[in-house]
């Protein structure tokens, strides 16, 4: 789930948003790294040179204590954007401004920039109004192709359609009284499907 | 960019997270190592520099750290969230893993399998009474003690408790006690008829 409060060291979501880009703008010379820069062929990151830094590489090296760079918004957060989002946010492909839009964003309020109160409040309206219309859908898309309907979201909310799919079929099989069926699990099921796979093109 | 490549080995996790262990991929995680060496390497000499009393290559040791520390939760999170994979394995396939599985593991992490293996026995030998709590059965509440099972695979010779000896062939029906087959209903050998 990527919709936990607290970073898990270990979490793989939180690893892939933490490597999202942010505008930097070198404020102290940084030797020997200029090959960091792949549009400049110098050897050093002078001051004044703007590159983009994953968050994890950002948030080490701009911090109240350091200033090495100085951090900007990236564009999906900027005022523009934000009111595109306040405008109507159902309607917007956050999975092409994310894909972690929720959580990455929640990251870059540690810069403490101008416009992180700004920010959050965007992201808490924006995920208020787009809830109504994933709980909806999850619970009322029963045996059909659910893509179309988790193109545009976020991890986050793909995770919430998830567990909103996951409930439905739950209470579907227990109406139906298959709870009971002893079944294979579901990676032995898996494996069986794949060697399956392999004999078939074996075959041909 | 930095750590790029230990990234690709947590993408090589994301991608199968539908339950499929891809191959361990040592070779990848031995470029990651390199360059984790030479960062450290690197590191080093800028710091003897700086002791020796030129300024100004702080800011690059810091990068250098950043990268160093990254690279380590990106292979860390790999071993991890791989051997949490091969746990629920254990559940899944029973103490004993297809070839086919076992090939896409390490030395290191067969062994942790085996371990666990022996871990996980000794408990459930240690709880439940004299004859020990097998924790892999009724993960679901059991409703009946017998249930009625069709083969989906030859499977050979089956040995009941009370002593008779039946052949699990291919669409043959039983009517077996449902602790003794319940293993192999999970395994993909029989299924479970529900009326």
């Amino acid at each position: 789930m990527t919709m936990k409060a607290s970073e898990n060291y270990f979490d793989i979501d939180d690893i892939l948003a933490s490597n999202e880009r942010i505008p930097c703008r070198v404020e102290l010379p940084i030797y020997r790294l200029g090959y960091l820069d792949s549009s400049h062929e110098s050897e050093h990151l002078l001051p004044g040179t703007k590159i983009e830094f994953p968050y994890w590489l950002g948030r080490a090296v701009c911090s109240r204590r350091r200033h090495i760079v100085r951090v900007d918004l990236p564009k999906q957060y900027r005022e523009g954007y934000r009111e595109i989002l306040s405008a109507d946010a159902t309607v917007v492909d956050l999975h092409k401004l994310g894909p972690y839009y929720y959580s990455f964003g929640t990251k870059l309020l540690h810069f403490e920039h101008v416009a992180s109160a700004d920010i959050a409040k965007s992201m808490v309206k924006t995920f208020q109004t787009r809830f109504r219309k994933i709980m909806d859908s999850s619970q009322n898309a029963y045996n059909e192709d659910t893509s179309k309907l988790t193109e545009k979201l976020d991890e986050a909310e793909r995770s919430l359609f998830r567990s909103g799919q996951f409930g439905l079929h739950d209470f579907q099989r227990w109406e139906t009284r298959k709870t009971e069926k002893l079944t294979t699990s579901n990676m032995v099921r898996n494996h069986q499907k794949r060697k399956r796979n392999v004999m078939d093109s074996n075959v041909d | 960019m930095l750590a790029e490549k230990a990234l690709e080995l947590v993408r090589e996790l994301e991608r199968s997270i539908d339950g499929s262990l891809p191959p361990y991929n040592e070779d990848r995680v031995r470029q990651v190592l390199e360059e984790m060496r030479v960062l450290y390497e690197q590191n080093q000499k800028d710091v003897s520099a700086t002791v020796a009393g030129e300024s100004g290559l702080f800011s690059g040791v810091q990068v250098r750290h950043a990268a160093l520390e990254r690279n380590k939760r990106c292979l860390l999170a790999y071993l991890y969230n791989r051997i949490e994979q091969i746990k629920k394995m254990r559940w899944e396939f029973g103490s004993v893993l297809p070839t086919e599985v076992k090939y896409n593991l390490c030395e290191q992490e067969m062994q942790w399998f085996g371990r666990y293996n022996k871990l996980l026995a000794n408990y459930m030998m240690s709880i439940g009474g004299s004859g020990g709590l097998d924790l892999t059965q009724d993960m679901k509440p059991p409703k009946t003690l017998y249930v009625e099972v069709r083969c989906l695979a030859n499977h050979g010779e089956f040995e009941t408790q009370d002593g008779n000896v039946i052949v699990l062939k291919k669409n043959s029906q039983h009517f077996l006690l449902r602790s003794e087959c319940e293993h192999l209903i999970r395994q993909g050998i029989l299924e479970h008829i529900v009326h």
